[in-house]
């Protein structure tokens, strides 16, 4: 009786594994981005060392990007140097790709039963491929580059089930709340959490996404999505390489929790924690900025869904409302489909793909007491800027309805 | 042996408030992260790290983004041991791999008040609260150990691959 995870582990470090033994895996996948690229190339020249694989890395320019100020610049030229010094078998430069999350599975970078490293937390987003996912550190980077493997200790997995079937103007993300809210921000650390059910079987790829991306929010090492006609038909036509699906035995599971997703309603997460959940429609409180965008909500699916709310409307006066499409194929396509024009015809300023507000870094950061409502996946205290501004997160449903009444608002209420 | 007084920190005390994300741009500018270390949440922590340097918290400790920067932070400031009843993974592993000791000790938020003075053995993973007893912390891995006694994961991989003549292999 295995875990996917374990079965992954296994294949990848040459041996049997079981849970809480410290194994050596070889990296399938390497992902650096413009904050970090520059760190984990210093650390390598220190160790006096090489990329084992440069043709395994993906290198992204996604958190300061287009360049805000002189020193984001040179971070990018940092990232775009060491790509030419080693080749890497991907580069992404400043509008060609998007947030690294929503590149890596769009263009195929990721297979079921890869291992991926990247130096950004948020990495587990490509578990929902099947893949074993996590992010490290600079430093450990430079390490797992220069050796080609990467010491993990094996960890146990919790089963989260969605029963039942998500109602209207519910989504992924409200589920994902949900999990955190129930288990806290530190109920799965060193664990995966492994999603499957009913619930989570109808839900695209976009959407399957949140839920892997944001399993660190509960402190797991990883997020994972057992791959099925979904993934495959997703798959199709962007992977470069055969697939090794694994797939986790009955009773392999540290715990098994289970969640009625029909009975779920548009949550909100509270200033500072994304722990801090209660239902839309029980806050009281006006917003000064909503934000669309980032690598839990600036897929096709959220702008379809903001348009779904805002089409043929105007956003509150009080309100900005930013959109931030996660990548040149997002933003094509909503291009394509009219979502862009639609959204500006609303009232929205849509910025080019980047990690942009998320992150406080640019292109919408919040001031002094200012609050704000946001798609994006981490509220905590000064993230999207100011110290004193307060972030409610939500699905980008929820977020489009409060732009448009200018307070918190479940989605319910808007649409007719 | 690491002996000292304490601050005192509670749960979650996430990576975006040791060193906020708008401080980045600088990459990992030891003065920038010694100044900017914990500003969001403590202010008056630039004053305290100058007498104590050993810093007690609660759960989760590092919780959040996988920012390399928000050990050195703390590190550059002068802090020479985190003790907490857990630690974020990515964080934990961050510390190690940048020299910064970190010990998981069970109870310590309950025992362990603003101001004690502690000592602390790494190695046996016992922490000596004066006055109140002992605690034992979840001692480091050896492996882990060897990292943080060379001073980090650069320092330890550059005698690795300066000490074999093949380091790829294996």
């Amino acid at each position: 009786m295995r875990t996917a995870i374990e079965k992954i582990l296994a294949r990848a470090s040459g041996r049997d594994v079981s849970v809480g033994d410290i194994v050596e895996a070889e990296i399938d996948v390497y992902m650096t981005h413009d904050p970090m690229g520059a760190l984990v190339e210093d650390a390598l020249n220190e160790i006096g060392a090489g990329v084992k694989h440069p043709e395994r890395v993906v290198a992204i320019q996604d958190h300061f990007v287009p360049a805000k100020d002189i020193e984001s610049a040179i971070l990018s030229m940092r990232l775009r140097e060491f790509h030419r010094r080693f080749g890497f078998g991907s580069y992404y430069e400043v509008g060609r790709g998007g947030i690294c999350h929503v590149v890596m599975p769009e263009e195929g970078h990721v297979v079921p039963g890869d291992v991926v490293v990247g130096t950004d937390s948020h990495t587990p987003t490509s578990g929902a491929l099947g893949a074993f996912a996590v992010g490290i550190g600079a430093t450990e980077m430079a390490a797992a580059m220069a050796l080609g493997r990467l010491w993990f200790k094996v960890p146990p997995t919790i089963l989260i089930r969605g029963e039942g079937s998500f109602p209207p103007l519910v989504h992924a993300k409200d589920l994902i709340l949900k999990v955190i809210s129930t288990i806290g921000t530190d109920g799965a650390i060193y664990k995966v959490l492994e999603f499957d059910g009913p619930a989570v079987r109808e839900l695209e790829m976009d959407e399957r996404f949140v839920l892997t991306n944001m399993s660190v929010e509960a402190g797991a090492k990883t997020g994972f999505i057992s791959p099925d006609e979904v993934t495959f038909r997703y798959l199709e036509g962007r992977a470069s390489k055969p697939p090794r699906p694994e797939y986790s035995d009955r009773g392999s599971f540290e715990e098994e929790l289970t969640f009625d997703v029909s009975s779920l309603e548009p949550l909100v997460a509270a200033p500072h924690s994304p722990a801090n959940v209660r239902a839309a429609s029980e806050v009281d409180e006006e917003i000064d900025q909503a934000f669309i965008g980032s690598c839990t909500g600036g897929r096709l699916s959220d702008l379809k869904a903001a348009v779904r709310i805002l089409r043929g409307r105007k956003v509150s006066e009080r309100v900005r409302l930013i959109v931030i499409p996660g990548s040149r194929r997002v933003y094509r396509e909503a291009l394509r489909m009219g979502l862009i024009e639609s959204l500006v015809e609303s009232g929205a300023a849509v910025g080019p793909p980047s990690c942009g507000p998320c992150l406080g870094a640019h292109l919408g950061v919040l001031g002094p007491g200012e609050v704000g409502i946001s798609s994006s996946n981490r509220n905590f205290r000064g993230r999207m800027g100011h110290p004193e501004s307060r972030v409610y997160l939500a699905s980008p449903s929820t977020v489009a309805a409060s732009a448009l009444t200018g307070r918190v608002t479940d989605p319910r209420e808007v649409v007719s | 042996m690491i002996r000292g007084r304490v601050i005192k920190y509670g749960d979650d005390v996430d990576t975006d408030v040791i060193i906020p994300a708008r401080y980045l741009k600088h990459g990992a500018d030891p003065e920038v992260l010694r100044r900017h270390a914990m500003e969001d949440l403590d202010p008056e922590f630039p004053v305290k790290v100058r007498e104590r340097r050993i810093i007690v918290a609660g759960r989760n400790f590092g919780y959040g983004s996988s920012r390399e920067q928000a050990p050195l932070a703390l590190k550059y400031a002068g802090v020479e041991v985190v003790l907490a009843e857990s630690f974020a993974r990515i964080f934990f592993r961050n510390a190690i791999n940048v020299g910064l000791p970190v010990m998981e000790v069970p109870g310590i938020s309950e025992v362990v008040e603003d101001g004690d003075e502690v000592k602390v053995d790494l190695r046996s993973g016992l922490v000596r609260v004066t006055g109140k007893g002992e605690l034992r912390g979840t001692r480091i891995p050896d492996f882990l150990m060897e990292i943080l006694e060379a001073g980090g994961l650069v320092p330890y991989l550059r005698r690795r691959f300066h000490a074999e003549d093949s380091p790829d292999s294996g």
